[in-house]
């Protein structure tokens, strides 16, 4: 399933300019961070309720392809700053993590632990 | 092979590093500050990004990347202040961890899975979830933790390439 496809099914805002034409494969959802680095995988979405920027720096360390936000919880903008300066796309959504994860489950998005790491 | 708790070895580990700075193709050190969370993740952020450009590979810079990211955030979330150093030798590369601050009292249920002291502000900064420590020593080949209570810790991971 490619990101636009993604955001149109959570209805998802874009919250900077990125390119959305690429495929995700994989995804995981936490709200802590030690949790993402020890279970995701690489090019995989993040689907999380936090939004300081440590999810952006947890994101860049393993290469996390998005960011979801979920509940409408919306980061302030050096958050935002920091991941366009990274280049890592944020998305949105005022769906609750549960709903967010369950239809990206069904439109058949793999979790992390799902799929073999792909290599971008 | 995954040793950890020897203070002298990671003395020696240290002291071999200084003599033979000559024979590593980068070195880098970073003062770390605790409490700092804004700024928290700009070293790993550099660390990654140096061994980007010297052309390591991918899972190697992924591992270096987790454990040096768990390793600032733990001086930050949990110490005073500290430094963070990354060698990068022929076949390896090695991270370490000095910080002032509290110690670890059990270095052995630090290591456990799940095992946090974190705060519920911690906490909701997305922190505290016990996995740091394991989850750099997963990451390494080589991975040495010593702590003097009151006085501070040190760590030293090595990844082989
Ligand atoms: N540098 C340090 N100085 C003092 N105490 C530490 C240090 N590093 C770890 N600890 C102690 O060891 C515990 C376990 O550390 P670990 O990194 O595994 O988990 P955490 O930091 O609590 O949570 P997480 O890393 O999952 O966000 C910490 O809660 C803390 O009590
Ligand atoms: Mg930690």
């Amino acid at each position: 399933m490619k990101l636009k496809e993604i955001m149109e099914v959570l209805k998802a805002e874009e919250l900077w300019d990125f390119p959305t034409d690429f495929k995700v494969y994989s995804a995981g959802a936490a709200d802590l961070m030690s949790d993402v680095l020890m279970l995701a995988k690489e090019n995989s979405l993040l689907l999380t309720g936090l939004t300081n920027t440590q999810v952006v720096r947890t994101a860049e360390m393993i290469d996390i392809s998005a960011i979801v936000f979920v509940r409408g919880k919306r980061p302030e903008s050096e958050v935002i700053e920091l991941a366009e300066k990274l280049d890592i796309p944020l998305l949105l959504t005022e769906l609750p993590m549960y709903e967010a994860c369950g239809i990206l489950y069904k439109h058949g998005i793999k979790g992390s632990s799902q799929v073999e790491i792909l290599q971008k | 092979m995954k040793s950890y708790k020897s203070d002298k070895k990671y003395l020696y580990a240290d002291r071999k590093d200084k003599n033979h700075k000559g024979k590593f193709l980068m070195s880098m050190r970073f003062d770390i500050s605790g409490g700092n969370l804004d700024s928290a993740g700009e070293a790993s952020s550099t660390i990654k990004s140096k061994l980007k450009q010297l052309g390591i590979g991918y899972s190697i810079i992924r591992r270096v990347a987790i454990a040096s990211y768990e390793t600032e955030m733990n001086i930050v979330l949990h110490a005073n202040r500290g430094t963070l150093s990354v060698y990068v030798a022929e076949d390896h590369i090695k991270i370490i961890a000095v910080d002032e601050g509290p110690g670890i009292p059990n270095v052995e249920l630090a290591m456990q899975e799940g095992y946090s002291t974190a705060t519920e502000q911690i906490r909701e900064m997305g922190f505290g979830a016990g996995m740091g420590l394991p989850n750099m020593k997963k990451c390494s080949d080589q991975f040495e933790i010593h702590s003097d209570i009151g006085k501070g810790t040190k760590v030293m991971i090595v990844i082989f390439f």
